[in-house]
């Protein structure tokens, strides 16, 4: 790696063949792997003639459905990469006692480390979150797509690109070596030289873009494209977070960008906003990232709160408990998510005064969550509980989770936060309120939600291995977390001293195993549901009983959602037709008017993922040529005319009297 | 208070008893309280956490779809009385807990001088703080004394119950100065001063280190804090004393340079200036001092003349790598005197033809007199990162 920009190339910028890090066998061999099992897949889609059928159905959809799933399979490929960045870690600290360097060196360590929260958190979280939310929130409202089709797909293929982008940074050069919010002065080009962190900007800008254009999409498509008779206290719970978490998404995305851009500024131009001297401030970095940085969780965690109150109230077969104080509960959160920024950094000497206040206020946050929680017991209250898959992650959800968020109010209080601060308690709290309330509320959705989008249910059995090594597997990962950071132990250490605290790590180290076998069982869990899809399929549509519009139509929906737009009368509207004796429009269809696809999104997105590196890299042709090339198509796009199109009455009949024949069979 | 210590610690006591739980356990007045804390905070939520989780189990049980027995009730979703309970306890359990953030926040406040010498023992009037200046170095520690006149790395000693008063700052990166037996942690960042008011109460060797990651020799950034009686104290200071060797700039600048695992090192006698120096950011010969470059500024700084007041650097710290289309690296030199910057513009200009043209102009601003620099008073108004200690 250069040490100095004077040994750039005119062609190249500063990408030499040292880039390639031919010195690390680990990653020599992971280049491998990954190469061979990319070959093996890229023959695969020749030789079975799918190139075709994936660009015109899948790639260029502006289906909100496809778009959905294409995000869920990012996010599920993306958590293996972060896992394997995660037992990548607890080996190395399992090992580095007595001397022992471990197997990971400083420079090779302290990228993994920085990679698995960089990923987790943008690459797997974010996607999985925002293709649920992209999936059910159309169907939930009784809307035919979101409001705006091709921004969804260029959002989507925008979040791909930035994976892609730190994808890369495994096999050419380096990822960034600052921990997942990349501080300055650290992160700066001083301490920073080597294209890391450049890596990390350009990446999260490009997925940035995708997030932000999401969230300005669902918040649009659920304020003006509900079905008639949708009043705003009449939606749906899991409607009604996805609100809040994406007027999150649009009022925090831009800060990240803005500190990004100013970060970037620093290492492109020379700029002072955070470096050590001229005027810089890095506190000023710190305080505008966690302005970002603590809405996000909210961003995570919203989503969750609804897929549990749609799964606790559908599986105990009764009403939501306390529907409005659900609604007013998120909406406090969301209003409150941006007053308690400065408790993630408590240590870093502001007045007593500001601590108190930041501490109060997060510890307010848990009054709205606390009355979430109860409500979520008095639904399954006189309920009649089946214990589906998506119900067992529930109840894990809600045991796991009241943990979770009482070692985060005990972090809230500042002089507690001063002996726990960075430690290990720090990083069990927040992976015990990220595991057991975004993942495990994740999953339950994607068990629940499952049959809806392929017309068949997954495996209960590999699904309950599944549950089983996951709930097992985060309590040995990360109690053991919980007790190291009572003992003092802070976190990103590479080598330890003190033997005895040895054990600790090879029990987290096991944990992390069985969590490793409750991914390999979820695989399994979605291949076993494919074998076995006749025996699985539920040719009705609502297999779960369900309450809310989605189970309305059929599994999976046609492309146009709905034949005919609902009415709504109540809030779990569906119920309510089944109870009201709904009978199904069989007649009086006509044409559909549907948004066209288009392969701009993934032109737009290529183009901005190559400009990402051509500018990690100081290749300034090739950054000037992609930014051209995203003007001209830009514009180029903004001339397509063909934005529509309807579906032919014929069509739509067939697909409706298929379900009717099939609802007829089952009957 | 006792009582309630020892039952939230019995079970972690039995199965943990080989554990040094130093969080739970430790050895200074600071941390005991910040202990303390947790525990009350954590019994208060109990009171919550138990019951939710009790009835999860409970209400999971007894509503299963397989017990008949059970009500189904699938219109109940509304009770204004139940609804009164469950946002009214965790408001109440949080106006307990706010009330206790806040008095605690205000009394474990690293700024506030120390009060007590540990509970039930106050502060005799006529003991004063034993001042420690800290720097995060990459990545070691230095402690200057500057009461004694020595320094040392990676080695930081004190006396028993006497109050211990830090000063504390970085070279290069963020860190967090933190010895989890004494008190709680602070950052340490550079050009800033932040502070620490602590007071160790046993005797003993612990351990310090950073508590916030700051590169590749991260790991190995710790250091032993000894906990000694007084003559334990004066023996170690007179050990120290006994080093003929000199931490000057020099040496100082040396010492900065990236290393780890450093073992530990003493200096017997020390630069006076040098840690308000190290703060100011101007240890290496020829820069400017922060705190002159303020005060400068604050009268109304050099006009246009400041811009070209910044000279490539070439120095002890080595040439870093600027911004791609960036100046490059550079500092603002000190001005002594016209002729003087002069001098040093033309040396720097023979140096490298990088160097952007200096100006000849006084550089005095609004030709107001120069200010005067001390270095031994350090910066106080440098934004939040240092203030005046708490009279709350």
């Amino acid at each position: 790696m250069s040490d100095h920009p004077a040994t750039q190339s005119l062609l190249f910028g500063r990408l030499t063949l040292d880039a390639l890090p031919l010195h690390e066998p680990i990653l020599v061999a992971t280049f491998a792997v990954v190469a061979l099992g990319g070959i093996a897949l890229l023959a695969l889609l020749t030789r079975y003639r799918l190139w075709g059928y994936l660009w015109t159905e899948w790639f260029t959809s502006v289906d909100h459905k496809r778009i959905g799933i294409m995000y869920m399979v990012l996010g599920l490929v993306m958590l293996l990469r972060g896992f394997a960045d995660a037992i990548m870690m607890r080996l190395q600290q399992a090992m580095a006692f007595g001397g022992s360097e471990g197997y990971l060196n400083a420079h090779h360590y302290d990228q993994i480390f920085t990679a698995h929260g960089v990923i987790m958190i943008f690459f797997v979280a974010m996607p999985l979150v925002t293709g649920l939310m992209n999936y059910v929130v159309p169907l939930q409202i009784g809307a035919r797509d979101v409001s705006f089709p091709f921004l969804n797909n260029f959002s989507f293929w925008m979040t791909a690109g930035g994976a892609a982008v730190v994808m890369m940074s495994l096999f050419v050069g380096e990822f960034a070596r600052t921990g997942w919010l990349a501080y300055p002065p650290l992160s700066g080009i001083a301490y920073s030289p080597d294209p890391g962190v450049d890596y990390y900007i350009w990446a999260l800008q490009v997925a940035g873009v995708g997030t932000l254009l999401s969230g300005v999409n669902l918040v649009c498509t659920i304020v003006k494209m509900r079905a008639p008779g949708m009043a705003m206290m009449k939606m749906p719970i899991f409607t009604w977070t996805a609100l809040c978490t994406n007027v999150l998404i649009v009022a925090a995305f831009p800060v990240l960008t803005a500190v990004l851009a100013l970060l970037s500024l620093d290492r492109y131009l020379g700029t002072n906003f955070f470096t050590n001297d001229f005027g810089g401030n890095p506190m000023m970095y710190v305080n505008l990232i966690w302005i970002w940085g603590h809405p996000e969780v909210y961003i995570l965690i919203l989503p969750a709160f609804g897929i549990f109150s749609e799964v606790a109230s559908t599986f105990s077969g009764k009403r939501l408990f306390g529907y409005s104080s659900m609604v007013y509960a998120t909406v406090v959160i969301t209003i409150l998510s941006y007053l308690v920024w400065l408790h993630h950094f408590f240590t870093m000497g502001s007045g007593a005064s500001v601590n108190s206040f930041f501490g109060i206020t997060t510890m307010i946050i848990s009054i709205p969550t606390g009355a979430k929680i109860f409500n979520w017991l008095f639904t399954m209250y006189r309920g009649r509980i089946r214990f589906e898959l998506p119900m067992m992650w529930t109840v894990a959800f809600m045991l796991i989770f009241v943990i979770g968020g009482m070692t985060g109010v005990l972090l809230a209080v500042p002089p507690a936060d001063f002996v726990l601060h960075n430690s290990l308690f720090l990083v069990a709290h927040f992976h015990n309120v990220i595991i057991g309330g975004v993942l495990f509320g994740l999953f339950a959705g994607l068990n629940y939600w499952f049959p809806k989008a392929f017309g068949f249910r997954l495996d209960p059995f590999w699904g309950k291995m599944s549950f089983w090594f996951w709930v097992l597997g985060f309590f040995f990962a990360f109690m053991p977390l919980y007790v190291l950071g009572l003992m003092g132990v802070t976190r990103r250490l590479r080598v330890f001293d003190d033997p005895s605290l040895q054990i600790w790590f090879v029990i987290a180290g096991f944990g992390a195993v069985l969590i490793l076998l409750g991914i390999v069982a979820m695989l399994v869990q979605i291949f076993v549901s494919i074998r076995r899809r006749e025996a699985l399929r539920d040719p009705t549509g609502d297999p779960w009983d369900g309450r809310t519009l989605e189970w309305a139509t059929a599994s999976p929906p046609p492309a146009y959602n709905f034949a005919f737009t609902p009415v709504v009368h109540d809030g779990d509207a569906w119920w309510d037709m089944k109870r009201r004796g709904y009978q199904r429009p069989t007649e009086g269809f006509r044409p559909i008017h549907m948004p066209r696809n288009t392969g701009a999104g993934v032109v737009l997105a290529g183009l901005s993922t190559v400009l990402a590196v051509a500018l990690v890299w100081y290749i300034w042709w090739l950054a000037a040529l992609c930014f051209a090339g995203l003007i001209a198509t830009a514009i180029i796009h903004s001339f397509n005319y063909h934005r529509d199109f309807h579906i032919p009455v014929d069509e739509v009949v067939a697909a409706e009297d298929a379900r009717t024949r099939l609802l007829a069979a089952r009957s | 208070m006792r009582r309630l210590r020892t039952l939230a610690l019995l079970p972690l006591l039995a199965l943990l008893g080989a554990c040094n739980f130093v969080v739970m356990a430790p050895s200074g007045d600071v941390a005991a309280q910040q202990r303390d804390l947790i525990i009350v905070s954590t019994v208060l939520m109990l009171l919550i956490i138990i019951p939710v989780m009790v009835l999860t189990v409970f209400f999971a049980w007894r509503y299963r779809q397989s017990n008949k027995a059970a009500r189904y009730d699938p219109d109940w979703h509304h009770s204004t009385q139940l609804e009164l309970v469950i946002w009214a306890a965790p408001l109440l359990i949080i106006i307990a807990l706010g009330a206790i953030t806040w008095t605690g926040t205000h009394l474990l406040d690293p700024y506030r001088p120390i009060g007590r010498v540990a509970a039930g023992r106050p502060l005799p009037e006529e003991v004063r703080p034993l001042d420690v200046n800290v720097v995060a170095l990459d990545w070691k520690w230095l402690f200057i004394y500057p009461e004694y006149g020595i320094a040392t790395v990676n080695e930081l000693a004190a006396p028993v119950d006497r109050p211990i008063h830090f000063r504390i700052t970085s070279s290069a990166v963020m860190n967090s100065f933190y010895i989890p037996a004494l008190a709680g942690q602070i950052y340490a960042m550079p050009g800033m001063e932040t502070r620490l008011n602590a007071v160790i109460n046993h005797a003993g060797d612990y351990e310090g280190f950073s508590a916030n990651y700051s590169g590749a020799g991260f790991s190995g950034m710790r250091f032993t804090f000894r906990g000694l009686n007084a003559a334990g104290f004066e023996a170690w200071v007179d050990r120290a004393r006994a080093t003929d060797a000199m931490l000057d700039r020099p040496a100082y600048l040396a010492l900065a340079r990236p290393s780890q695992n450093e073992p530990a090192r003493r200096w017997g006698r020390i630069d006076p200036d040098l840690y308000g120096a190290i703060l100011n950011m101007c240890a290496e010969p020829g820069r400017m001092c922060m705190n002159e470059m303020m005060a400068i500024d604050a009268r109304g700084g050099l006009g246009r003349a400041g811009i070209h007041a910044v000279l490539p650097a070439l120095d002890a710290a080595g040439a870093r790598v600027g911004a791609v289309f960036g100046p490059g690296p550079g500092f603002v030199p000190s001005i002594c005197s016209v002729e003087e910057a002069a001098a040093a513009a033309i040396a720097a200009r023979s140096r490298t033809s990088l160097a952007p043209a200096p100006t000849t102009a006084p550089v005095r601003g609004a030709g107001l007199p120069r200010p005067s620099f001390t270095p031994a008073a350090p910066a106080t108004t440098w934004l939040g990162g240092s203030r005046r200690p708490s009279d709350s």
